[in-house]
């Protein structure tokens, strides 16, 4: 509490951390473990951070986010069309615009994650222990793609009909198809509705925990040695000569490592 | 209600190179998105109070 009688974010923490502990007696209940686990690996800090290394300062980092702004719109303009049903959406000019925002905002979507993956690529994302941030991020774009594609299937029109009856060999040829019959509407639409996006939203919430845990990625080491006579490891450039040591770096709310 | 910028009553066009073969609507997405890449990476970004 200030001198004025007013909380400050600084109370609010200490708050937060004496919420924290568990109650004399109670430390080896599942839940003050779990909490306490949960804390030690996301303190509130690291989860709502103020600010982000210098490094971010690109608009190369700016893809994810609208990735996920994308994925919003996506989320509300689907709710507004489950509301209504396709009777309005496929007849009124209202349903019809939100028909449009929906697919627009799936157009977009995988324009800025590709854009998003591309980026993370070409920087070795993967590095710094950051393998689980990496195959959340690949996990949440095999999902976006089912998700997309029960949709154009949930189109009630002749081209989901063409894309339906093409996909049905493909899929049968693979032998999924007894579980997932592309030409099934109900089940295809239930789980463009719920399954596929329950599963994107879980995905994507776990790779956005992810990022927060390990930090944001260090840009590439800057190469040393002839060109085509090197390779950049997490642990340094090695050339011809072996491996040269890597500069150390501080550690930091960025994750500490490359 | 404005017109459709692109007359959607036609069959599509196509790009062929040997056994690939690509609608001219997903070649212009591809330009765009390389295009969009490397602009993001050429342009300055003007870092807010939030960096360090």
């Amino acid at each position: 509490m200030s001198e004025n009688g007013t909380s400050t974010p600084a109370d609010a923490a200490d708050a937060v951390f004496d919420d924290v502990r568990p109650a004399p007696g109670d430390e080896r209940m599942w839940s003050a473990r779990l909490r306490g686990a949960a804390v030690r690996a996301l303190p509130p800090g690291k989860l709502m951070p103020d600010d982000q290394p210098s490094y971010v300062a690109s608009w190369v980092y700016v893809f994810g986010v609208l990735t996920l702004a994308a994925f919003v719109v996506i989320l509300v303009s689907g709710a507004v069309l489950i509301l209504r049903g396709p009777s309005w959406w496929h007849v009124s000019s209202t349903g019809l615009f939100f028909n449009s925002i929906h697919l627009w905002s799936v157009e977009l979507f995988f324009f800025f994650m590709v854009l998003h993956l591309w980026g993370k690529f070409f920087m070795a994302a993967w590095r710094g222990n950051r393998a689980l941030t990496w195959m959340t991020g690949v996990l949440s774009f095999a999902m976006s793609i089912g998700a997309a594609f029960t949709g154009y299937l949930s189109q009630q029109n002749f081209d989901s009909q063409w894309i339906s009856t093409q996909a049905k060999d493909g899929l049968n040829s693979v032998g999924v198809g007894a579980f997932f019959n592309v030409l099934n509407f109900g089940q295809m639409l239930l789980w463009h509705v719920l399954l596929l996006p329950v599963a994107v939203a879980a995905i994507v919430g776990l790779h956005l925990l992810m990022v927060r845990h390990r930090g944001v990625v260090r840009p590439l080491p800057a190469r040393q040695g002839r060109p085509g006579r090197h390779r950049v490891t997490d642990r340094g450039a090695e050339t011809a000569a072996g491996p040269t040591p890597a500069v150390p770096t501080p550690v930091g709310a960025d994750g500490g490592d490359r | 209600m404005l017109a459709a910028l692109v007359d959607l009553s036609h069959t599509g066009h196509y790009l062929h190179w040997g056994f690939i073969q690509l609608s001219v609507a997903n070649a212009i997405v591809i330009l765009l998105m390389v295009i969009v890449f490397v602009v993001a990476i050429a342009v300055p970004f003007r870092p807010g109070k939030g960096h360090r």
